[in-house]
């Protein structure tokens, strides 16, 4: 049985902030379902003494001596901006709410 | 609807508060990439591909940070977790470029804490902490067009170079009972975290640069019937008023949100669970985005990052840096001083407090290392426009210089020459009074043949004082000063000049 369901891609969708038809979530919400279904056979195989993990590799504590590193310049950080204003990225209106 | 005040919410009702305060860590570097955390840099001039989202781009912890985080939990009673992990929360808002914010979720490094906070009266508040993460900061938007606020506005503009910076985010568990003083309590725990933050010295503490931001929760409960215990009655619906940035907005949006909602529920209304915006020119909260709807983050373990696993070793080490609980410090020392409550609270007030104490730990006298720290030290730092402890003077330095003084080397007009001497750059103390010749003239026969030459130039003062107008000497003193460029030793030069009107001084 899928897990997952058409109203969840329909949630998923307004959160990605993806327009999506009738039509779109009606095949996706299939294709998505077969994929869920997939990865959650991983949890069939793994047993009791198999703790959850989210790093393959076991390790820990890599971390940054806190020395400045050169940044880019204001004109290498902004050549790839569609569109840039006074130094900044300029973005289209922000129609939802502050975050 | 009959519109509440705070004080009729609170005999109405039994108000439930949280507050997560965010502190800006005084770091270097950002917290997953070496770009500077400096405050005031030309836009995005502070950026690199980690913390502009680029792809491929990898994030690596910063180990100040979280030895700043460590420190900051156990000072707020923390368990340090063995091991903790940092977390994804999608959202979308062009603040971070990634359209994900670095933080943590299931697994915060610090929690379970609890701090004391003492109220102005002296009553001690037990707050439980929830939590104590890292995460790290959002970049900065300018809204252009419209009104330049978010509604309306035409487009936006982003600078990144805030993007990245280290936060730690210190979320309180539910606080309950305190009625009527609850905007009293949720001032003084804002206070006491940034009294903490800046004494362990990692963050400036500065609420008006947004160094340290707080949002708070509140909700109002019906009071308990006969027979029946406040702790059974559910908690109402809460607002979360988001970046209220100064002690007294603290206060503020409290009894605005508890009059507002008291307001509500007694017109029979519901409160709706809701973040909110707060006004500091009206000192009210309008609406933002409702909570049910917007709050989906989608959180997952960042897998880009590893674990952070602090050895004991190392946890133990840094609670051995843990300073003393500020406000009971300021008791301590307060006793020890012999300060009024006022004087205590200026000092406090005007960042003084570890200054007079380093000058104090010299052996000067309290009252005389308070009175140069805020007085003509503060003057300058006002003049200048920067924080008294930016100023260039140490507080060994204003120990030395009041030991001139009490030595009677330099009185106090010189020793301020003296200190602006120090101000500039020109040396310690003694190499400035040495340097520009400031010792006081005590010299008796100089100091004579500089009272005769006045009174030679006024001849008609001595008359006066005889006549028993003593305070014609005045004109006298000031001739002398002046001739000594200050040097002179007023007392004595005033003893001089009755001596010559042969008048007892």
């Amino acid at each position: 049985m899928s897990s997952l369901e058409r109203s969840d891609v329909a949630r998923l969708a307004a959160l990605a902030r993806i327009d999506m038809t009738d039509a779109d979530l009606d095949r996706l919400s299939g294709q998505l379902a077969v994929i869920v279904d997939a990865v959650a056979k991983v949890a069939e195989v793994a047993g009791e003494d198999v703790p959850a993990t989210s790093h393959p590799i076991p390790m820990a504590n890599i971390h940054r001596e806190d020395v400045v590193r050169p940044s880019l310049a204001q004109d290498d950080a902004l050549a790839a901006a569609p569109e840039a204003e006074d130094g900044r990225f300029r973005v289209p209106q922000i129609l939802g709410e502050e975050a | 609807m009959t519109t509440m005040t705070y004080e009729q919410a609170m005999e109405e009702f039994d108000p439930v508060f949280g507050i997560e305060v965010h502190v800006e860590l005084n770091t270097k570097t950002k917290m997953f990439c070496g770009c500077a955390n400096e405050f005031g840099a030309e836009p995005n001039t502070q950026v690199c591909p980690v913390c502009l989202g680029l792809p491929g781009a990898m994030p690596v912890t910063n180990e100040k940070a979280v030895e700043s985080a460590i420190r900051l939990g156990l000072a707020l009673g923390c368990s340090i977790r063995e091991s903790s992990r940092f977390a994804r929360k999608n959202y979308f808002y062009p603040d971070l470029a990634k359209d994900y914010q670095i933080s943590q979720y299931d697994e915060p490094t610090c929690y379970e804490g609890s701090l004391d906070v003492v109220l102005d009266d002296g009553t001690v508040v037990e707050i439980g902490i929830e939590r104590a993460h890292m995460e790290e900061d959002a970049g900065k938007n300018t809204h252009v067009g419209g009104s330049g606020g978010i509604q309306g506005a035409d487009y936006s503009l982003v600078d990144y170079n805030r993007g990245g910076v280290p936060l730690v985010e210190i979320v309180t568990k539910p606080i309950t009972g305190m009625g009527d003083r609850t905007a009293e309590v949720a001032r003084a725990y804002v206070a006491t975290i940034r009294d903490i933050v800046r004494a362990l010295g990692i963050s400036d503490g500065r609420m008006e640069q947004g160094s340290v931001r707080a949002d708070v929760n509140l909700s109002l409960r019906p009071k308990a019937v006969a027979g029946e215990s406040q702790d059974d009655v559910p908690f109402g619906k809460r607002s979360e008023t988001k970046n209220v940035n100064s002690l007294r907005a603290i206060e503020r949006a409290v009894h605005f949100e508890a009059a507002r909602q008291a307001t509500l529920l007694l017109g029979g209304q519901p409160v709706v669970q809701e973040t909110r915006h707060w006004h500091e020119d009206t000192s009210s909260t309008t609406p933002g985005r409702s909570k049910e709807e917007a709050e989906d983050y989608r959180y997952f373990p960042e897998p880009d990052l590893l674990p952070v696993q602090p050895s004991r070793e190392w946890v133990e080490e840094l609670r051995s840096t843990i300073p003393e609980h500020p406000a009971k410090m300021r008791a301590r020392l307060r006793e020890e001083w012999g300060f009024s409550d006022l004087e205590m609270r200026d000092v406090v007030a005007a960042d003084a407090l570890v200054l007079i104490a380093a000058t104090v730990q010299t052996g000067t006298s309290a009252q005389a290392a308070r009175k140069w720290w805020m007085g003509e030290l503060s003057r300058v730092a006002n003049d200048r426009e920067v924080a008294l402890t930016s100023l260039p003077v140490t507080p060994d330095q204003i120990a030395e210089l009041q030991g001139l003084i009490d030595e009677g080397k330099i009185n106090d007009k010189l020793a301020r020459q003296a200190l602006e001497g120090v101000l500039a750059g020109e040396g310690s103390p003694t190499e400035v009074v040495a340097s520009r010749g400031l010792e006081v003239v005590s010299d008796d026969s100089a100091l004579e043949k500089a009272v005769d030459e006045a009174l030679a130039a006024q001849p008609d003062v001595l008359a006066k004082i005889q006549d028993g107008k003593v305070q014609a000497a005045g004109a006298i003193v000031g001739a002398v000063m002046k001739a000594t460029r200050g040097q002179a030793d007023a007392g004595r030069v005033r003893e001089i000049i009755l001596q010559r009107a042969g008048v007892e001084g």
